[in-house]
Formats: C-alpha cells, structure tokens, sequence
C-alpha cells in the first residue's frame, strides 16, 4: 500500500532530551574501528581546541534511533517496516557533536515520491541542543521496495 | 583543531590515497549494539536470506562510518567535515566464512568558498559500488 503523501511537511514533536556521553563516543569509535584520539581521549581533544572528545561525523545516527520511530511507526503515514532499506543519508554540521550536548531531534517529512515500483520517504531533522542551539540538519532518504502506487 | 592539510596545497582532481578495510560479522554486532539498529538482516543469516538477501549485509551506516574514516584520516581533523552524505547503491554482503573487502576511493571535485573542498567519495568490493559518497570539507 502506497505512503499517505498528505503527510508531505508534517512536523513532529523534539525526541526527547539525549546526553552525549564520553563512553557512547568511545563505545562508537570503537564500534566502527576508527579510534581517533579525538574520539576517545578528553586531553587529545583540547590539545585539538575542543571542548571535550568529539563524535566521529556519523554518530547522530545514534540520535536517529530516538527521533525517527515517531515518523516511521506514524499510523497514518502507512509505512511497511519490513519493506524498507536506507537509501541515502546526509549531515550537515554546523559543529562537530560533542561529549556534554544535550541533544533533541526535530523531523519533519520533507517528501514523499514514488518512482517506479518503490516509494522515496525523505525525512529531514534539526538536531540541537536543549538550549537551542543548531547542532546539525540530518537527512535520510527511506527507500520502501515495491509499494508505489500501481495504474490500472 | 585545523585540517592537516592546507587548501592552497590541492587542486581539482587531486585523488586521495586509496584504501581498503575488511568486515566481518563481528563488526556488524558491535556495530548494531554501539548504534542501536538491530534488524535481523544485520546479524542473522537465516532472517537475511528468508527475506531475499543472499546473506547477512552490513549496515550502510557502517559503510557511512568506514567511509568517514578515510575521509577524515585524510584532512587530519573529524571536526572539520562540514556535510557528508552517502547513497547506499548496492548492499554490502557479509558471509560468515572469510571476511569481506571494501575499497575506499576518493577525489577533490571542487574548491569552495571558506577554504572548503568537496571530495567525491566511493566505495566498491571489487567492481561493484557499494556506495556513492561526498564530503565537504574545511582545510586549512
């Protein structure tokens, strides 16, 4: 069944507040395989001029799991979960994400549009801090196989 | 922090040093556990092929963050990726029997405002895309 494109720019509710923490960094890095030392040791960060450890560029994918089910599961968007692969992902860091933040994502459904036999879901998220500042734009493109609507 | 490497220093063109990393399941676990995405498809190779996979695929926000890493080992600064975006074009499959290797290749395809660049980014296992990359990116 197709996607209720009535839907297109609906906003969603800030997820609730997330704490970057030291250890989810590290535990990421790691996870990844890329121990910078930015990324793990808090004296090599402010040798580097930051404040604390940074998060490797795609950490907010973390944040992601926070913010999206709301869109995804949204009843009235009509999403099949077991039909659908990520397509495409992008950030924009206004600044790297840091151990400290407090951190709330924002979505909005920036389209929908079939091609072909599949649907294109584009979801669009502010993510800033508790205290307003904007931390990034996170955008993700949820390919959902073979549920366009068909003619005839 | 800055960028290891100045913007008066490349030119359009300029390629970054291929390079190539292996997955294996164990990453896919540790993956799914530091990011939070546990799909079935990730871990659990009968889940995978009853569902149409040939086997288990990696998360292509594991091929995000592999991709990541080779672009940010380049300009010597994490902190200083300004965008970075990734479309997943074909599926990374992952056997249990012997690791998987991915190539990582990348290119300046523009000389922005700001001492920026943009780097066109790809990721294949042999001759098959597996992602399609770019990161802009601040030098020094």
């Amino acid at each position: 069944m197709p996607m209720n494109t009535a839907l297109i720019g609906k906003e969603y509710p800030a997820s609730s507040p997330y704490e970057v923490s030291r250890e989810k960094i590290r535990e990421f890095a790691i996870a990844i395989g890329d121990q910078n030392p930015v990324y793990m040791d808090e004296e090599a960060a402010k040798a580097a001029g930051y404040p604390d450890i940074i998060a490797p560029p795609t950490f907010l994918t973390v944040l992601s799991f926070k913010y999206s089910p709301q869109v995804i599961g949204d009843p009235e968007l009509g999403v099949n979960y077991a039909m659908v692969v990520h397509g495409e992902q992008e950030f924009e860091l206004l600044r790297p994400v840091r151990a400290g933040d407090v951190l709330v994502g924002k979505p909005r459904i920036a389209n929908i549009a079939a091609r072909g036999r599949n649907e294109y879901l584009y979801v669009e998220a502010a993510i800033e801090t508790v205290e307003g500042e904007k931390v990034a734009v996170a955008s993700a493109t949820i390919v959902s196989r073979g549920t366009a609507p068909q003619e005839g | 922090m800055t960028a290891s490497i100045g913007y008066s220093d490349v030119a359009v063109g300029d390629e970054v040093k291929p390079w190539t990393y292996k997955v294996e399941r164990i990453n896919l676990v540790m993956y799914a556990g530091a990011s939070g995405d546990f799909n079935f498809i990730h871990w659990n190779e009968q889940f995978a092929k009853m569902v149409g996979l040939p086997n288990v695929i990696a998360h292509g926000m594991q091929t995000m963050a592999r991709v990541g890493e080779y672009v940010t080992a380049w300009c010597g600064d994490p902190g200083a990726v300004l965008k970075f975006k990734t479309r997943f074009t074909s599926p990374v499959v992952v056997a249990n029997e012997a690791p998987t290797e991915v190539s990582v290749t990348g290119k300046i395809v523009e000389k922005l405002d700001g001492n920026a660049v943009r780097v066109e980014l790809s990721a294949a296992i042999g001759e098959l895309n597996v992602a399609a990359a770019e990161a802009v990116v601040r030098l020094a």
